[in-house]
């Protein structure tokens, strides 16, 4: 019934030559990105390490959406870059569709970008304000020379601006003429343009007015339905999470704290933080608003520079006891399919 | 069946504001500046001064010196007067005017050049390349722009013979004047641009380009340049005044360009033990420096404004 | 319960070199003496310049009160002088805003910006001042206040700052307190915490307050009244409960369908509102959001429908009755 809307014509090994399709589309093990901290004028000492994620793994299957969430300063934003390598993980591995961009050749690095892509949280600043439209949606097209001419690009182009809801005649109009959901568009067809697997979303909608939100979170979940795109969505609105993915992770600190399908987790969140997390945010019923408990956290959340001792959460945990601050507890699973990194996650169950 | 075709209605949406490029928006807001108008009219007909009456007077003419009719006032036949060996002030300036204006692009495009080579390194790569680079540009900065020049001059004086191009003949120290400008003026800009490179690497649509497998040089080149294009502009267009001021300064100071070649500058060399006797040496040289510096300075006011990225409105 | 703040027909406009921006365009309501009301839209509905024009905050030119009048204990303050309007801004009426880095002075320290406000108004000496401010940061929940309040704002984090803000709004002990987004930047938890706090000063100080916002959420957590603005227009006011449970208006309906929700199991898609937000430069001749309304007819391109009660303290402008309805 789907006639195959894009074509694209390329010499690259496409994605049938890969092995295996039962096997997770994406794979993270371990990974780590520390930014080092450092003084001086000619020759920089290390004074700090900033340990902005800090040993996260995880799969995601195709075809579906996993959701990254955590508040600021958790690594979730450094983690969906390390994914796709725009910062070097400074250990651990990632791979998508079996292609992992840190031990790649060049040509397989080059097909790694064709097929993992990203769309960015800040309409404003996600484009390129020098460039038209048609200059940026085409770019991935002539980077990876994926069309002969320029009218063959230019009608890809046209294709995707269309199945993103804009009209293709806005083709050489520049950024600032489009309102924000529209620029955010434009960024969604780039990110197709070369066919991808995998988009990692980025915050693609906290810029956005309310009524916005949603055209766009429609348009990425009709597109996972007709190109059978694998997600990873990162935000901080655990509203729109819920809506959108199918498997939630929950970080804090740089690391995963929990982990477990989507309902699984808003209906029985056994770690402390997600609890808080959940019981923080903001119902639009105020019956229900009034008669729920609400879990306050006392403090703000520590440096990444100096992460506490033992469990990361410990200094703000309601549940904290003495091993918290000497152990740090591994992320293991309390019911199939769903991880938790506490010690006493169990009195949850 | 799907909401695709929901989403596909909003493709009627139209854009509100007819379609305006930023060049066109740019264009606008430089209309609006009344003085920079006055000064690019002011650069087109000291242009032509320079450039069209050379159709009907030699440089010959310009060069021909009789002694005889040293130190006139101006008449008739010298509407400018002549000066001390006899040359026709006049013609002397149309040719002057050629080569002060030649040296004041030919410097600014070598400012530009190597400010535009030396901050995108800087600013690009980062790290101990930076950190070299930067202490290069401050320690130029350091030191008087006017001392470098006089210093460089004197060691390169006489060593350039006189060159000819397209039938005239230009003295070697043109050449030299205009490297040693441009050579000695980059620092301004070269902290610019770096400045530009730093913030504007950080951008998302940098990071996009990254995600998508651009190679670096086109990044630097297809996406970071065009985005410094503001500064670079003005500082050029201030870059011309500069070497033209730069040129009369030395030239003042008999260091710069080498008679028989006229410029500006070099005029005014001549009639500082004149100033009161013949006013005429000195008053239409300089005020054609004036003319040209104030109305650079205007243009590039006004296309500083025009170019400012904060200002959105038209 | 009394009066404190009645506002009748407020017009504000800006004037651009790209034509006039319809900012306010007849916008009336009270508030009563401790009561919490919300005025709830998208970027560019005009909240936050209604309150801005209320305190004299909008620069004019290019910004121009049209008409209105805005009584507060009888004083009319789109109508004092700047003198008398300094003395109720911070005194009775105080302000605080979404981004707290721009709105404390980094090269002050929060000790000296406390202190100016209680000298000023309540007449304070110096150590009267210190021991209040101490007293203030104490309450807003900020720990180690007495060494914390000779520091500098980059040294406390978002949330700190924020309470800081409130602090120093607090100072005066106003009747009112108008927040303009205070939470829109903040993470969740750290909102959450704010959220509880102003509702605790709401309890200790019978404060009356206006909360600025676009998220439904935070003000069916807060507020006791409600005002959803759309293109400068007042398009719904209800009583909390009764926005929520009995919406009627299209708008209000729309925003309400285009919520996701965290606390219940996914439905269908969400209902998204076709179209784009407002063109303020023109003055709609119909009813603003007739473009993007589900139910629109001709009636509402050719007139703008006032506001009109369409059950108790719950008044709506629509031609409609959209009593019941699911979009």
């Amino acid at each position: 019934m789907n006639q195959p809307v894009l074509q694209t014509n390329s010499q690259m090994p496409t994605e049938s030559d890969a092995p295996d399709h039962s096997a997770p589309l994406v794979q993270v093990n371990d990974l780590k990105k520390h930014f080092p901290v450092t003084r001086g004028l000619l020759i920089q000492r290390v004074t700090g390490l900033v340990r902005a994620v800090d040993g996260i793994s995880f799969t995601i299957q195709r075809g579906e959406t996993l959701g990254l969430v955590g508040e600021s300063g958790c690594g979730k934003t450094t983690a969906g870059r390390a994914i796709l390598g725009l910062y070097k993980p400074t250990s651990g591995c990632a791979s998508v569709a079996g292609l992992d961009l840190q031990a790649a050749s060049g040509d397989q690095q080059m097909l790694f970008r064709r097929k993992a892509q990203m769309i960015f949280q800040d309409p404003y600043a996600s484009l390129n304000p020098r460039w038209t439209v048609n200059a940026i949606v085409s770019e991935p097209l002539r980077v990876h020379h994926l069309f002969k001419t320029e009218q063959e690009r230019s009608e890809r182009v046209n294709e995707l601006l269309e199945l993103v809801g804009l009209n293709a005649h806005h083709i050489n109009r520049f950024p600032h003429e489009f309102s924000g959901g529209q620029r955010q568009r434009i960024g969604v067809a780039r990110a197709l343009a070369s066919d991808p697997l995998f988009i990692v979303c980025d915050e693609p909608i906290s810029a956005l007015d309310v009524s916005i939100q949603a055209q766009v979170v429609n348009l990425l979940e009709d597109l996972q339905d007709h190109l059978g795109l694998t997600y990873l969505f990162i935000a901080h609105d655990l509203s729109m999470v819920r809506h959108i993915c199918d498997r939630v992770a929950v970080m804090y600190l740089g690391l995963i704290v929990e982990m477990a399908d989507r309902d699984e987790l808003y209906e029985n969140p056994l770690h402390p933080y997600s609890q808080a997390l959940l019981s923080a945010v903001p119902i639009p019923d105020p019956k229900k608003n009034r008669a729920r408990q609400r879990i306050i956290l006392e403090g703000d959340v520590p440096s990444p520079l100096n992460p506490p001792s033992g469990c990361r959460f410990h200094t703000r945990c309601p549940i904290a006891k003495e091993i918290c601050s000497q152990a740090e507890p591994a992320l293991r699973a309390l019911r199939p399919g769903h991880f938790v990194a506490c010690h006493f996650a169990e009195q949850y169950l | 069946m799907s909401s695709l075709s929901s989403v596909a209605s909003l493709a009627a949406d139209t854009l509100d504001a007819p379609p305006l490029s930023l060049g066109e928006l740019t264009y606008r807001r430089f209309r609006r500046h009344k003085m920079a108008i006055f000064g690019a009219i002011m650069l087109v007909l000291l242009a032509g001064y320079a450039f069209i009456p050379a159709l009907f007077i030699s440089e010959k003419y310009a060069n021909y010196t009789d002694t005889g009719l040293r130190l006139n006032a101006p008449s008739l036949a010298h509407p400018f007067g002549t000066d001390t060996i006899g040359r026709d002030i006049l013609a002397r300036t149309i040719y002057g005017g050629q080569i002060s204006i030649l040296i004041g692009i030919t410097a600014a495009v070598l400012e530009v050049l190597a400010g535009i080579l030396i901050g995108a390194t800087a600013g690009f790569y980062g790290g101990w390349i930076d950190a070299i680079l930067m202490r290069l540009t401050e320690a130029m900065l350091n030191i008087p722009q006017i001392f470098l020049l006089i210093v460089m001059a004197k060691f390169f004086a006489g060593g350039i013979p006189d060159i000819h191009l397209l039938g005239r003949t230009f003295s070697g120290s043109v050449l030299v004047i205009m490297m040693i400008i441009g050579l000695t003026s980059w620092p301004y800009l070269a902290r610019i641009v770096r400045a530009e490179f730093l913030s504007i690497k950080e951008r998302e649509y940098i990071l996009a380009a990254r995600a998508t497998g651009t190679p670096t040089y086109q990044i630097i080149f297809g996406h970071i340049l065009p985005n410094c294009i503001a500064p670079i502009v003005v500082t050029a267009t201030l870059g011309v005044a500069n070497a033209i001021t730069l040129e009369a300064y030395i030239s003042f100071l008999g260091l710069g360009v080498r008679p028989p070649t006229a410029t500006w500058g070099n005029m005014l060399e001549g009639a500082y033990n004149y100033i009161e006797s013949a006013y005429w040496l000195w008053l239409f040289p300089g005020l054609l420096i004036v003319l040209i510096v104030l109305s650079i300075n205007f243009l590039g006011d006004g296309l500083r404004d025009a170019l400012d990225p904060r200002s959105r409105t038209v | 319960m009394n009066t404190l703040l009645e506002v009748t027909d407020l017009r504000t406009r800006f004037h651009t070199p790209e034509g006039t921006i319809f900012a306010v365009n007849g916008v009336s309501f009270t508030l009563h003496e401790a009561e919490t009301l919300a005025v709830v839209g998208e970027s560019g509905c005009g909240k936050s310049v209604t309150m801005m024009s209320l305190l004299g905050l909008i620069p004019i030119p290019p910004g121009e009160i049209v008409s209105g009048k805005a009584l507060y204990h009888g004083k009319d303050l789109l109508h004092l002088s700047e003198n008398e309007l300094e003395h109720i801004r911070g005194k009775e009426i105080a302000m605080i805003f979404q981004d707290p880095m721009t709105s404390l002075n980094p090269v002050l320290t929060i000790h000296r910006q406390i202190t100016e406000s209680l000298r000023t108004h309540m007449g304070m000496d110096a150590t009267k001042a210190t021991q209040q401010a101490v007293h203030l940061l104490d309450l807003v929940g900020i720990p180690d206040a007495a060494r914390r309040l000779n520091e500098y704002p980059h040294q406390f984090s978002g949330g700190m700052r924020q309470r800081v803000m409130i602090a120093m709004a607090l100072a005066c002990m106003p009747g009112l307190l108008i927040a303009d987004e205070p939470t829109t930047a903040l993470d969740v938890t750290i909102q959450a915490q704010i959220i509880e706090l102003a509702m605790r000063m709401r309890e200790q100080l019978g404060m009356a307050m206006i909360w600025i916002t676009h998220d439904l959420g935070v003000v069916a957590g807060l507020a006791e009244r409600v005002i959803v603005m759309y293109a400068g227009y007042i398009v719904e006011e209800a009583r909390v409960d009764d926005l929520y449970e009995d919406p009627r208006h299209p708008y209000t309906l729309a925003l309400l369908a285009a919520l996701p929700r965290a606390d219940r199991r996914r439905g269908q898609r969400l209902k998204s509102i076709p179209g784009a937000p407002p063109n303020l430069l023109v003055e709609s001749k119909g009813c603003p959001f007739a473009p993007r309304c589900e139910l629109v007819a001709e009636q509402c391109w050719a007139a703008n429908p006032a506001l009109r009660s369409v059950a108790t303290d719950h008044r709506t402008a629509c031609w409609f009755d959209v009593k019941g309805m699911q979009l």
